[in-house]
C-alpha cells in the first residue's frame, strides 16, 4: 500500500468517526448544512402557504413543481427562479430584514396564475439564539 | 413642465388612460428654431416630418373572461371611438385581448371574437401587442397566427412606434433577443425622435409582488434613455397610472373587463367588486386634444373625461369628473 493509499483510508475512517460523533451534537446542523424547507408548486398554489425564517439564518428552499413550469419570485430576498415542470429547484437565502413578504409565481401557468402566491415571514432571532450553532 | 423642457421637445404626445382606453394627440412643438431644425433633421432621417395626429389606446378586454361585463365595455369603446368627431389615425391595443383557456379551440375562438368586435373600429390602422393571457401559455403562437409578430416597429407622421412583447417568454421579461432588436431598431434615429413604446406590462417596478413589473425593464429603458421624447403606453394593471422615468412618460390604461384597486392603498391584489347598478364604474374615457385655432403648447391642450357611467347613469359617481383641466 502506498503512502497516499494509507492517507486516503485514514481520512475516510476519520470522516466516518466524525459523522458518528456528530449525531445528537448541537453542532450537527451547522456542519450538515442549512435548514431545508420544501415548498411544492402546483396550479395555482404553493404549499405551505406560509413559512417563517429567522433573520440571518441561511436556509435552503427546495421548490418542487407537481405539474407545469412555475416561477418563484421574491425580490426583497433576491429570489427569482423557474421551477421546471415536474422538477425541483433549490434556492439558498439568508434574509437580512425582518418583515412579511409575498412570493409569487412569475412564470405564467394558466388562468389562475395571478393569484398564485405564498407568504414568507422573517423574524428576529430569539434572544441569545446565535445563528448556525 | 418648464419652458426649457418644452423647447427641447419638438413633438409632444399628450394623453392618458381611461376606462375604455385613451386618446392621444401628437403635435409638433412649433415656434422654436431648434424644434424646426429637429423636425427637418427627423424628416431627412426617416422621410417624414412630424405632423399632428391622434391615436387611441385600448387594453385588457379579456374576451372570454367569465365576468359580469362580458364584452360590453369593448363594444362600447368601439362605439365611442367611432362616434368621435375626428377618427384617430391609429388604435393601439396593449394586450390581454383575450382571457386564456386550455379548452381545445376555445382560445382561438375568443381571439377571433375579439378580432370581430375590434374590426368594427372605423380607423385606418389597428396595432396589437399580446398580454400574458394571450401568449403566456403557447409562447405567442396563436397571437402570431391571428395578428402577426408580437414585437415590431413602424413610423407614423414623423413619430416612431415600437411594439414590445414582455409576455411571450411566460415570465415578465422582454429578453435578450428582443432587446438586441430594439437597439438596432433605434440606432437609425436622432435623439430627438418622438418614440411611442406600447407594451403590456409596466417597464418599471410598479408593484413587483403583484407581478406589475418587467424584470429587464431597466435594460429596455437604458436603450431608450438617450431619446428625449419617449412615451410608454401599457396595460396589465387595469387602472390608470402615470409615471416618469428620466425623459420617458409612462401611462397605463384602465381595462375593458374589471378594475384593480390602488396598490398603495391595499395589500391584496383583488379586483374591485362589480357594482351591478353601475356596471361601467371605473370605466370611462379621457380625450386629449389640441384646442382648435390655438398655437401648439401645453396651455392649448384640453382634457375631457367622460366616464361610461355618465352616459347611462347620469348623476352617479363620475359625473363630476367631466371636463377636468389639463394636468400636463
Amino acid at each position: 500500500m502506498t503512502r497516499n493509499g494509507i492517507l486516503r483510508v485514514t481520512g475516510g475512517g476519520l470522516a466516518v468517526v466524525a459523522g458518528l460523533l456528530a449525531a445528537g451534537s448541537p453542532r450537527t446542523r451547522a456542519e450538515a448544512g442549512p435548514r431545508v424547507i420544501v415548498i411544492t408548486a402546483k396550479r395555482f398554489e404553493f404549499s405551505p402557504k406560509e413559512i417563517t425564517l429567522k433573520k440571518g439564518e441561511t436556509v435552503k428552499l427546495q421548490l418542487k413543481s407537481e405539474d407545469v413550469t412555475h416561477g418563484f419570485f421574491l425580490r426583497p430576498l433576491g429570489i427569482d427562479t423557474d421551477i421546471a415542470a415536474g422538477q425541483t429547484a433549490e434556492v439558498t437565502v439568508t434574509p437580512q430584514e425582518v418583515g412579511r413578504y409575498r412570493a409569487i409565481c412569475d412564470h405564467f401557468c394558466g388562468a389562475g396564475h395571478g393569484g398564485m402566491k405564498m407568504t414568507i415571514v422573517v423574524e428576529e432571532q430569539a434572544a441569545g439564539g446565535a445563528v448556525g450553532k | 413642465m418648464s419652458k426649457d423642457l418644452d423647447r427641447r421637445r419638438f413633438l409632444k404626445i399628450a394623453g392618458t388612460s381611461m376606462g375604455v382606453g385613451a386618446l392621444y394627440t401628437v403635435w409638433p412643438g412649433l415656434g422654436s428654431a431648434e424644434a424646426a431644425e429637429a423636425a427637418r433633421r427627423l424628416g431627412l432621417k426617416n422621410g417624414e416630418k412630424p405632423t399632428p395626429f391622434t391615436f387611441a389606446q385600448l387594453s385588457d378586454a379579456h374576451v372570454g373572461f367569465d365576468g359580469p361585463i362580458g364584452t360590453r365595455a369593448l363594444d362600447k369603446a368601439v362605439d365611442i371611438i367611432n362616434d368621435l368627431p375626428q377618427a384617430p389615425d391609429l388604435i393601439l391595443f396593449t394586450g390581454d385581448l383575450t382571457h386564456d383557456t386550455e379548452k381545445p379551440g376555445e382560445h382561438a375562438a375568443r381571439m377571433n371574437l375579439f378580432k370581430d368586435i375590434s374590426g368594427r373600429l372605423k380607423v385606418a390602422k389597428i396595432y396589437h401587442v399580446p398580454g400574458e393571457h394571450d401568449a403566456g401559455l403557447d409562447g405567442g403562437e396563436l397571437f402570431r397566427n391571428v395578428f402577426g409578430p408580437t414585437y415590431y416597429s413602424f413610423d407614423h407622421r414623423g413619430a416612431h412606434f415600437v411594439a414590445l412583447d414582455n409576455v411571450s417568454r411566460a415570465r415578465p421579461e422582454v429578453g435578450p433577443e428582443q432587446r438586441a432588436w430594439l437597439a438596432k431598431d433605434l440606432a437609425r434615429f436622432p435623439r430627438t425622435v418622438p418614440i411611442v413604446v406600447f407594451t403590456h406590462r409596466p417597464l418599471f417596478d410598479l408593484r413587483p409582488d403583484w407581478e406589475w413589473f418587467t424584470s429587464d425593464g431597466d435594460e429596455v429603458m437604458s436603450l431608450l434613455a438617450p431619446y428625449e421624447n419617449v412615451t410608454v403606453l401599457y396595460g396589465h394593471i387595469h387602472r390608470e397610472d402615470h409615471h416618469t422615468v428620466g425623459h420617458s412618460q409612462h401611462h397605463a390604461a384602465r381595462s375593458l373587463s374589471f378594475a384593480f384597486p390602488d396598490p398603495d392603498r391595499v395589500e391584496e391584489k383583488k379586483p374591485i367588486p362589480f357594482d351591478k347598478d353601475q356596471p361601467f364604474k371605473n370605466l370611462g374615457l379621457r380625450v386629449v386634444n389640441q384646442a382648435q385655432g390655438r398655437a401648439a403648447g401645453v396651455e392649448s391642450v384640453t382634457v375631457k373625461d367622460v366616464e361610461l357611467a355618465m352616459n347611462e347613469y347620469s348623476g352617479t359617481e363620475g359625473f363630476n369628473q367631466l371636463l377636468k383641466p389639463a394636468t400636463f
